[in-house]
């Protein structure tokens, strides 16, 4: 009899815990029965979105590059975004594995049993889904809810940061450069989205994807108000054969961005406030005399 | 091996030459948004950027094309390329050292080098690809011990090639950022070749057109064998050296300025061969020729295939030339000939 009650006792005291269903970037849908405690990230952007939907005490191991909250830091490190290692990642028994749909470990995990939600996010509004995915595989009370929260904060401090551009910039067209070679960051990309959100006219429109590599011509012809370049590439601007013609490179309309903020620019994640402030910052520095 | 079509070297020559002008042209129509046939040379579009770019494209092409005879010649093996002393994965390892050093501190090429303005010296990542590529040859040379042994010759390119492309992906695995910049430098790019690049691979491309004219005599006599040139009282280690030093030189300078091309060294040879046989002279200027129209060509492609944005050079010059070498293959082998 004594048994009988405590089986129902302890029935009771059993959190209402019903499975969630969540659909992951591979159109995989996975259910995910109990709120999961121990979380390994395998990319910058997922460790952030988690963090910022305030679950960060439920992570127990990152990549190689997360870095951020500061909490982070201290975390087990597995690997790099290609080269995690299975065996740190199994010892560390995680629950829920969050990765990039491009992770090859992913499906080595899910045949040792962990269970992944494989999110890649590309541009402002794949962010946006991918908060509400982790926050309802997370069973956080009221997750749209949150992260709609989350989202709109973020977007809020864009537009603030937007008004303390200077009133000529908007609707000025711009050309940022993503990597050696002739990358360009193009609409349809994050950091695209966060300078149309600022008002500014990429010349790489949506059809040529995110990150096009174009043939330096184009950009002389287009001749955008503004240039976007992160520090090894900045190096090379007066070198270009032509570049020194555009009026952005004559009157130094250029904003060199350090490597570390080049990188956190192309990261896609919940970070776009800061993204947006870097950007106003370094258009304001370059139009000093 | 299969008869050579018996065309007369002025033939060839001639076809060349057209062929070279025609692809100028093109090549300055060529610009973002598809052909453009007004053509308006003072247009700074057009000056600045098409010209050095098509030149550039024909100079690149012409010192694989040339280092690819010399190779060829060298190993006495059609199958030989301009790459196979390692210098390819030289130059790929400087070229990921420069950029990992640039991601780190952003300070790998210090201000006073770049401000000097000695523009041979123009370091970062051309001057870190022609320095690794150099220094890749001369460990293959001294793994070789010399230049004696074709065959050790051979095996210490390819043992240089793997153990150096080994520390390229493991410095691009610590470091996934460079890899997009990597990529378009494996696959070439000659969208950013300027007036003085080309200056300097014309400078280059005369001083080893100067080595094959003077070695033209002896390589003929060398490929009647070793011991034969032996018994005609050639030095055959000098040169050898020389010939070494003109091909590293040909393909650092080209690899420097436009990345890895694919095929271009291994193609052009052979696309003149299969045309007419005659001296080395003749052969390699033919050959220094062929890759330079091969190459400009792939370059128009590249840059109007799917305007404005750019395909990468070597993608092409991998399917004209690997297309090329296929259907070349399969006539030999209706003709019941072997190669």
């Amino acid at each position: 009899m004594h048994k009988f009650m405590l089986l129902w006792v302890l029935c009771l005291l059993e959190p209402a815990s019903h499975a969630v269903s969540v659909v992951d970037d591979r159109q995989i849908t996975q259910d995910i029965q109990r709120a999961p405690q121990r979380i390994v990230t395998l990319m910058p952007s997922l460790a952030e979105s988690v963090c910022a939907l305030n679950a960060c005490n439920r992570l127990v191991g990152t990549d190689n590059y997360a870095d951020w909250p500061e909490q982070v830091k201290a975390l087990p490190k597995l690997g790099g975004l290609y080269d995690a290692s299975v065996e740190a990642i199994v010892r560390l028994k995680p629950d829920l594995v969050l990765a990039g749909k491009s992770t090859r470990i992913v499906a080595r995990l899910e045949s040792l049993g962990i269970q992944v939600i494989a999110l890649e996010p590309q541009n402002l509004n794949d962010v946006e889904r991918s908060l509400h995915v982790i926050a309802q595989a997370l069973h956080l009370p009221q997750a749209d809810a949150k992260a709609n929260a989350v989202w709109s904060s973020a977007m809020s401090s864009v537009a603030s940061a937007a008004k303390s551009l200077p009133a000529h910039v908007p609707g000025n067209t711009i050309y940022f450069e993503a990597s050696t070679g002739g990358y360009a960051a193009g609409e349809s990309s994050f950091i695209g989205g966060v300078m149309s959100q600022l008002g500014l006219r990429n010349i790489v429109d949506k059809r040529m994807g995110a990150f096009p590599q174009i043939n330096p011509e184009f950009v002389v012809r287009a001749n955008p108000h503004w240039i976007v370049l992160a520090e090894p590439m900045a190096q090379s601007i007066d070198r270009r054969p032509g570049w020194s013609g555009m009026d952005a490179v004559k009157s130094r309309r250029m904003c060199q961005l350090t490597a570390a903020q080049g990188h956190m620019l192309v990261r896609p994640g919940p970070r776009i406030g800061e993204a947006a402030q870097v950007l106003v910052n370094c258009f304001k520095q370059s139009m000093k005399p | 091996m299969m008869a050579a079509r018996t065309h007369k070297p002025w033939q060839v020559t001639s076809l060349g030459l057209l062929l070279t002008i025609c692809v100028c042209v093109l090549g300055l129509t060529a610009g973002s948004h598809g052909f453009e046939w007004g053509l308006d040379l003072s247009d700074p579009v057009v000056r600045d950027i098409r010209l050095p770019r098509t030149v550039g494209a024909w100079l690149a092409g012409a010192l694989l094309g040339l280092s690819g005879a010399m190779a060829q010649a060298l190993f006495r093996n059609p199958l030989a390329d301009p790459y196979l002393l390692g210098s390819a994965s030289g130059a790929t390892l400087g070229v990921s050292v420069a950029l990992a050093l640039g991601a780190w501190g952003g300070a790998y090429i210090a201000p006073e080098i770049h401000s000097s303005g000695l523009w041979v010296w123009r370091l970062g990542l051309t001057g870190a690809a022609f320095v690794g590529a150099w220094l890749a040859v001369l460990l293959t040379l001294m793994l070789a011990n010399g230049v004696q042994h074709t065959l050790r010759l051979l095996l210490a390119g390819v043992v240089v090639g793997v153990v150096l492309g080994a520390f390229t992906s493991l410095l691009t695995a610590s470091q996934p950022y460079l890899l997009p910049a990597m990529q378009s430098f494996l696959l070439g790019n000659t969208a950013m070749v300027n007036g003085s690049a080309c200056g300097l691979m014309a400078i280059v491309l005369v001083l080893c057109g100067l080595a094959a004219w003077r070695l033209g005599p002896l390589l003929d006599a060398l490929g009647l064998g070793e011991d034969t040139a032996k018994s005609l009282g050639l030095q055959v280690v000098p040169l050898r050296m020389l010939l070494l030093a003109a091909m590293a030189l040909a393909t650092a300078t080209a690899v420097a300025q436009t990345g890895l091309i694919a095929f271009i060294g291994l193609v052009a040879p052979q696309l003149v061969r299969s045309q007419l046989r005659s001296r080395f002279v003749a052969m390699s200027a033919l050959s220094a020729m062929a890759g330079g129209v091969l190459l400009c060509m792939a370059d128009i492609l590249a840059r109007v295939l799917s305007a404005p944005q750019e395909l990468p050079v070597g993608v092409l010059t991998a399917v004209l030339g690997g297309g090329y070498l296929m259907w070349r293959l399969r006539v030999m082998h209706i003709a019941g000939g072997d190669a």
